[in-house]
């Protein structure tokens, strides 16, 4: 037995924190649900791009008439629909168009959201309590009332124009993609009040903090500012809410198309294609379930990783 | 407090004229008049009836017209019968199925999210949170048919269509369960989810901590120390709940056949008649805006770091 | 017969990264009307062991794993919840570290120090109030007849810490645990809070136990100190014995460390090393790591804690042994 002091091996290691965008990717991966939520996304992402290439036809003309509202079996794996089509090829074109909808509407919200709420949030004082007002008050009117208006309007308005071409003999026809167009804005002019809200509130309190006065104080010049210290603090709650939004979007673009406002037919959506299956509920069950589950299961998925993102990225909600 | 109340007031003013003037330029700019599709209208006699409805005017001069006559317009496709008359009709019923739907989305929210609350990430939370989720992504218009496909078509329990009853006009009938069901789904599942979030947000407060030392029954804990702060989320929500049961009440009076003014509203929409158009937004604008206003009103209240200013 | 005797009490969090050890076999006991100090630093487990006796530990992921606690008959870590509800804030009363966010935001003051009154049965609404108003002048809030029907944001730190104080004592409880009462105050507030303390524990006689890392603090008021260190308590004593005859190498390091009991003009003694991993059991002593006096001894056999006589305990195999003088 040694009866000396030996000298204090006190481990003089420290221990290593972690960033947060790893220790996010840490809790993320934990979360099974939003996994699965992401897997399932990449999948239907990659069927619905990809799998129309596959897919004969367009899914608008190919009707065999002949085989009206078949029940799934050999030909049809889904089911055939009311003019004969394929709901299989229907559902996954429909898939298509859906997820489209939702990217593009949400990317309109995004860029009108960060605008807006980076100005308000920036300046603040008067300007920013003008402009979070009627960011108030207009989430509470319904705007979907406008919506509904807006479209119905902007679709007689396609239709005249398509009727003033025709009646000079051209084939020109501005109402499908004007349709799309009008409806990409319309919603994304629905849902961005929410980004605006949640970015203003960011660049709010980031411009008080005290880090942000140290970088001004230490000379940084402001772009750096902005891009280094600033903006990856805004990307996190803005990556969630993206995710978040797409499903809401998508909902209100099927709610659209529910009331024949929103894609045309025949192209398919998946709001067409609930609002045919309700249609026919009694005599084709097939036409409502498949695109309805389908539907949820999507709208799930996103909801999953979108909680998912916004458990992993806020250590103060994190269960450890 | 009552100049909180004037200063709403004020404000609400411009919002609702902007409203109208966007309603009403949005309706007017469309091409195409109310009568057009009317085949069997002549050319004369579409000139008498623009012109019985002052459409031959010039459009700011019919603005004004619309604003201050509002209620007592006349409906252009409803011959004899005013706006007022067709709102004070069909309000009620579908103020009716917006109150049925929030009492269900109220009470079964707020519940599942307490009890969700209690024990987070074990089973007692999972199963009303997978409900809420599942309640948040399948949308009205999915629900309802299926909901009238089992409950109605294969089980028979509930009818699938029409509203009060037999004589149209009971209180409450069987066939306002599956309506009401259908929408108030979606914002129970809502509620529970915002109110699952706010109780955790309090329950690991360092308070709750010591009103447990104090001696405090879980009960206790719940009702008087959590709710009041976990709510809070709730009573926000309240505002655009209301402008969504609204927007949801179109698809389902539509799925359901209820003769409300939701229905009336797309209809009208389509029909291109701008008097009720315009009429009904209004009041729809109007009522929302006054219960945002009470909606504030309690959040002040109820929480006591907030004030009127 | 002891008011408190607690026997080998050991708490365990089992989490993702691991059990974590946050109190391993803590024994001590406390005479009604005495003043017991426990220090140590953050993570040493005094915290989690008071909390424990009170059942106040989230027991998913914590668990209290063995041991007793006595409590005037009642053990209280074995005894039915309702039981233990009629003994919190009663019998005893905890007060913590963070007045500002210790007290409920949504409720008014007069209404959350009627409360332990109200839940043990003790008085009427009525005169709950009354009880409520004349604590909340002793414990020296100006005004308070106006000031009780406030919120906690309407009220400074010191002044919460004060009603948080009267909230404890308003049951006139045998024992009150003070957890940190002063650390998150400005200096100038922390001698009043201590000072209010000390007066209302003379006036009931109520015995506390005082929790803290600062030294400072307890050597003014405390009749007996435990000093803890990786969830076990490693030294034992009267006030007197703790400073003037330290027993234990982390004790007399902790007293080294004070600034302004050392050498002008040398450079400040620090203790080497870390706090230990709570969740990875060391062999032997779990101070040897950092101990100046460590030898092979310390690091191979775990101590116990042992009577050196006159009520003083020690954990430390060589003053045990070998008469190591720290």
């Amino acid at each position: 037995m040694n009866d000396t002091p030996t000298r204090p091996d006190a481990p003089d290691t420290v221990e290593k924190g972690e960033s947060l965008w790893v220790g996010a990717w840490h809790r993320l991966r934990k979360n099974k649900m939003a996994l699965a939520g992401g897997v399932f996304i990449l999948l239907l992402s990659g069927l619905s791009f990809m799998g129309p290439f596959f897919l004969e036809g367009d899914y608008y003309t190919n009707t065999t008439l002949g085989d009206k509202l078949e029940p799934p079996g050999d030909d049809y794996p889904l089911g055939a629909d009311h003019l004969g089509r394929d709901q299989l090829g229907r559902i996954i074109k429909g898939g298509q168009i859906s997820l489209l909808v939702g990217l593009v509407a949400t990317f309109v919200s995004l860029t009108i959201g960060i605008g807006y709420g980076t100005i308000s949030g920036y300046f603040g004082g008067k300007v920013d309590s003008v402009m979070m007002r009627l960011v108030d008050i207009l989430y509470s009117l319904p705007f979907v009332i406008f919506v509904i208006l807006l479209m119905v309007f902007a679709k007689d308005l396609g239709d005249s124009i398509d009727a003033w071409f025709a009646a000079r003999g051209s084939e020109f026809s501005i109402s499908g993609q004007w349709n799309m167009l009008l409806l990409f804005v319309a919603i994304g002019a629905v849902e961005w009040l929410t980004m605006a809200r949640i970015v203003r509130g960011q660049v709010m309190s980031l411009r008080r903090q005290e880090f942000i006065e140290a970088c001004i104080s230490l000379g940084l010049p402001t772009r750096r500012i902005i891009f280094r210290h600033m903006v990856p603090n805004v990307l996190g709650p803005v990556i969630v809410y993206t995710t978040l939004t797409i499903p809401a979007v998508m909902l209100l673009e099927a709610f659209l198309s529910f009331l024949g406002l929103g894609v045309q037919p025949p192209t398919p959506s998946w709001g067409l294609l609930i609002k045919d299956g309700a249609d026919r509920m009694r005599e084709a069950w097939w036409m409502l379930v498949f695109p309805g589950a389908l539907f949820a299961i999507t709208l799930f998925s996103f909801n999953f990783v979108g909680d998912g993102l916004r458990d992993a990225l806020d250590p103060k909600t994190s269960k450890d | 407090m009552l100049k909180f109340i004037l200063r709403r007031v004020l404000e609400t003013i411009p919002v609702l004229l902007c409203v109208a003037a966007m309603t009403f330029f949005m309706c007017r700019l469309a091409p195409g008049g109310p009568f057009d599709e009317d085949k069997q209208v002549t050319a004369e006699v579409r000139e008498l009836l623009n012109k019985q409805f002052n459409l031959d005017q010039p459009l700011h001069k019919q603005f004004i017209q619309y604003i201050t006559h509002l209620p007592t317009l006349q409906s252009f496709k409803y011959p004899n019968r005013t706006v007022g008359e067709i709102i004070s009709q069909k309000f009620p019923v579908s103020a009716k199925l917006g109150f049925f739907a929030m009492c269900i989305a109220l009470s079964l929210g707020i519940l599942f999210g307490v009890i969700a609350s209690l024990r987070p990430n074990t089973y007692i939370d999972y199963i009303p949170s997978s409900l809420a989720m599942i309640g948040i992504c399948l949308p009205t218009f999915v629900m309802g048919p299926l909901l009238m496909l089992v409950f109605s078509l294969k089980l028979g329990w509930f009818p699938a269509t029409g509203w009060g009853g037999f004589s149209g006009d009971q209180f409450f009938a069987s066939d306002m369960v599956l309506p009401s069901v259908t929408l108030g789904f979606f914002y129970a599942a809502y509620i529970s989810r915002l109110t699952r979030g706010g109780m955790l947000d309090i329950l690991t407060q360092d308070y709750i901590r010591t009103a447990k030392a104090k001696g405090a029954s879980g009960l206790r804990v719940i009702l008087k120390h959590s709710l009041r702060g976990g709510l809070l989320p709730v009573i926000s929500f309240m505002g655009p709940a209301v402008a969504g049961l609204i927007a949801g009440s179109f698809v389902i009076e539509t799925i359901f056949a209820i003769p409300g003014l939701g229905q009336d509203f797309v209809k009208s929409a389509f029909n291109r008649d701008y008097t009720l158009v315009l009429g009904v937004v209004m009041f729809y604008a109007t009522l929302i805006i006054l219960l945002n206003l009470i909606v504030d009103i309690l959040q002040v209240t109820l929480n006591p770091k907030l004030k009127f200013d | 017969m002891p008011l408190l005797d607690v026997n080998d009490l050991t708490t365990y969090f089992h989490t993702r990264n691991g059990v974590v050890r946050a109190v391993d076999g803590v024994s001590f006991q406390l005479e009604k009307g005495e003043t017991l100090g426990i220090v140590g630093e953050s993570g040493s487990g005094k915290s989690v062991t008071c909390m424990s006796m009170l059942g106040l530990i989230p027991q998913p992921p914590g668990r209290i794993e063995k041991g007793t606690a006595h409590f005037d008959g009642t053990d209280l870590l074995h005894c039915s919840p309702k039981e233990l509800q009629s003994i919190r804030g009663r019998r005893i009363a905890m007060i913590f570290q963070d007045p500002m966010t210790s007290l409920n935001p949504y409720l008014r003051i007069e209404d959350q120090l009627i409360e332990p009154l109200l839940i043990h049965g003790l008085a009427d609404k009525a005169s709950a109030k009354i009880q409520a108003l004349d604590m909340l002048d002793a414990v020296g809030i100006q005004d308070a007849a106006s000031r009780i029907r406030g919120y906690p944001h309407e009220f400074s730190g010191g002044m919460r810490q004060r009603v948080m104080i009267a909230m404890a004592l308003i049951t006139k409880p045998d024992v009150l645990i003070a957890d940190e009462p002063s650390t998150a105050l400005d200096v100038t507030v922390q001698a009043q809070i201590l000072e209010l303390i000390k007066k209302e524990q003379q006036e009931l006689g109520t015995a506390v136990i005082l929790i803290t890392h600062d030294l400072g603090v307890v050597s003014g008021f405390c009749d007996r100190i435990n000093v803890m260190y990786g969830g076990k308590i490693v030294e034992s004593g009267s006030t007197k014995d703790i400073f003037y005859n330290p027993q234990h190498p982390y004790n007399r390091a902790l007293q080294n460390s004070i600034p302004a009991l050392q050498a002008k003009g040398k450079e400040l003694y620090t203790i080497p090393g870390m706090p230990p991993d709570m969740s990875k059991p060391s062999a032997g002593c779990s101070f040897a790591p950092r101990c100046e006096h460590a030898t092979d001894l310390c690091t191979s056999e775990p101590p116990t804690l042992q009577d050196i006589g006159q009520a003083h305990t020690t954990a430390c195999l060589r003053v045990q042994r070998e008469n190591l003088k720290p």
